[in-house]
């Protein structure tokens, strides 16, 4: 057992966890923080996506007291005002262009399109998108309004900004 | 998963303690292959060590003097992928980084954690084997030609730590992969490097013993070097891996494809699906 401690959405949390706790365990039944879901458990779905430290990673394949000290967001974190009635302009996205079915799959496509976005520094083609969202998977089938979705997000985050440096992208 | 005690040792020295104090302990870095080894019950560590703390097992540096890349260790695939140096130096290496998995996978996956699993479908390997790295421990530098010695085995003593893998500048290669669309594993994947010793061709994903050097299209490319140099080449499919994704024979084919298409887009990587 170890006392892991991190900030999640800009809180503090602090608990005493089993060393071989998964990262979407720690969330889901030490915080109760659902909106992280658990699909394959074998890193190629997707499901699970967070945010540490600004980074997209799977939590079913990262150890919550690896994240020791970072900041973490996940689903939950997204929304902005004091009772979260501010949606972000990626879940403002998916819902103008009708990007889910079942649903499950969204919360880890939202924060996955979130990274790729904010690391990109301008617009994303579909190619760009296509192969960015390469490690989440909708089994609904989904995709063209799921990247529709995230092209639009793209478009209104990066409106106005003079954006980061772009990433290098190697293929 | 098995419980195990989680340990964060802050130098190589301690993490070598460690290991010798506890005979099951297993080093941890990225994750991405100890973790899901570990759900699925094929590894019960007792101890986790944890090298990510260790200063100096991270980074790339470009060595003028004997024109080679420094990567340490810990070095993640997404920093390979977006490396000025690595895409100045070796384009396909970076490019092999980049198509790794999936975006969070090259976030936290590392080079030296690919490189000591030995994963026979892992794509790192025939970059190590192909440009004839070595790879540097922290007893030792070992050639690639003697690390990979069978499926998931290396030349690897017990508690030995990969520090470094100093890969040397080809005169060009590229690298050219056909995986599987789920799970993004390579079902064969060809590396190939034009060096001032001779061409050097190293095949992952198909054999069953892991990566392997193709001395046959070695030998072809190292006559003429061009794709319709292979054209007449077939390569055996007795060795090969069977699986649900493809036959050895499938597998032999593709590898020559792949070797084609490698040897027509040197300093690129060609991902195919």
């Amino acid at each position: 057992m170890t006392i892991v401690s991190m900030r999640v959405n800009g809180a503090p949390v602090s608990r005493e966890t089993p060393d071989n706790t998964l990262l979407a365990v720690f969330l889901r039944e030490g915080l109760g923080l659902t909106g992280t879901h658990i699909g394959c458990d074998t890193s190629q779905c997707g499901c699970c996506v967070v945010r540490i430290d600004g980074t997209s990673v799977k939590s079913c394949t990262t150890l919550a007291v690896q994240v020791q000290g970072c900041s973490v967001t996940t689903v939950e974190g997204l929304a902005q005002g004091n009772s979260g009635e501010t949606l972000h302009p990626i879940q403002k996205a998916f819902t103008k262009m009708h990007a889910l079915q079942c649903g499950y799959c969204t919360p880890g496509m939202m924060m996955s399109a979130v990274d790729l976005i904010e690391h990109h520094g301008k617009p994303l083609t579909e190619e760009d998108v296509r192969h960015g969202m390469e490690g989440n998977l909708c089994r609904c089938t989904g995709y063209h309004n799921i990247v529709r979705a995230i092209i639009a997000a793209s478009e209104e985050m990066h409106a106005g900004s003079a954006g980061k440096q772009p990433e290098t992208q190697a293929r | 998963m098995n419980p195990a005690t989680y340990l964060r040792p802050e130098s190589l020295e301690q993490a070598a303690k460690l290991h010798t104090d506890f005979a099951e302990a297993r080093y941890l870095s990225g994750g991405h292959t100890l973790l899901p080894a570990m759900k699925q019950g094929l590894a019960r560590p007792s101890h986790l060590i944890d090298l990510g703390a260790i200063e100096g097992l991270r980074g790339i540096a470009f060595d003028a003097e004997n024109k080679a890349l420094l990567i340490g260790a810990a070095t993640r695939h997404v920093e390979v992928a977006s490396s000025a140096e690595v895409l100045e130096h070796i384009p396909a290496l970076a490019g092999l980084a980049g198509s790794i998995g999936d975006r969070q996978v090259r976030n936290r996956g590392t080079i030296g954690g690919s490189v000591a699993n030995n994963d026979p479908a892992a794509d790192y390997p025939s970059s190590v084997l192909g440009l004839g790295a070595t790879v540097v421990t922290d007893r030792r530098e070992i050639p690639a030609d003697e690390f990979f010695t069978g499926l998931f085995e290396t030349a690897l003593a017990p508690g030995e730590m990969i520090v470094q893998v100093r890969m040397p500048i080809p005169l060009a290669a590229g690298y050219a992969k056909f995986r599987s669309a789920a799970s993004r594993y390579s079902l064969v994947g060809v590396f190939v490097a034009r060096t001032a010793q001779g061409v050097r061709v190293a095949v992952t994903g198909a054999g069953e013993g892991g990566v392997f050097r193709a001395t046959a299209l070695e030998a072809a490319l190292n006559r003429d070097f061009s794709a319709q140099a292979l054209a007449d080449l077939r390569v055996d499919a007795a060795g090969l891996l069977n699986d649900l994704n493809a036959t050895p024979a499938y597998r032999a084919n593709l590898i020559m494809v792949m070797a084609r298409q490698a040897v027509s887009h040197m300093g690129q990587v060609s991902s195919f699906k």
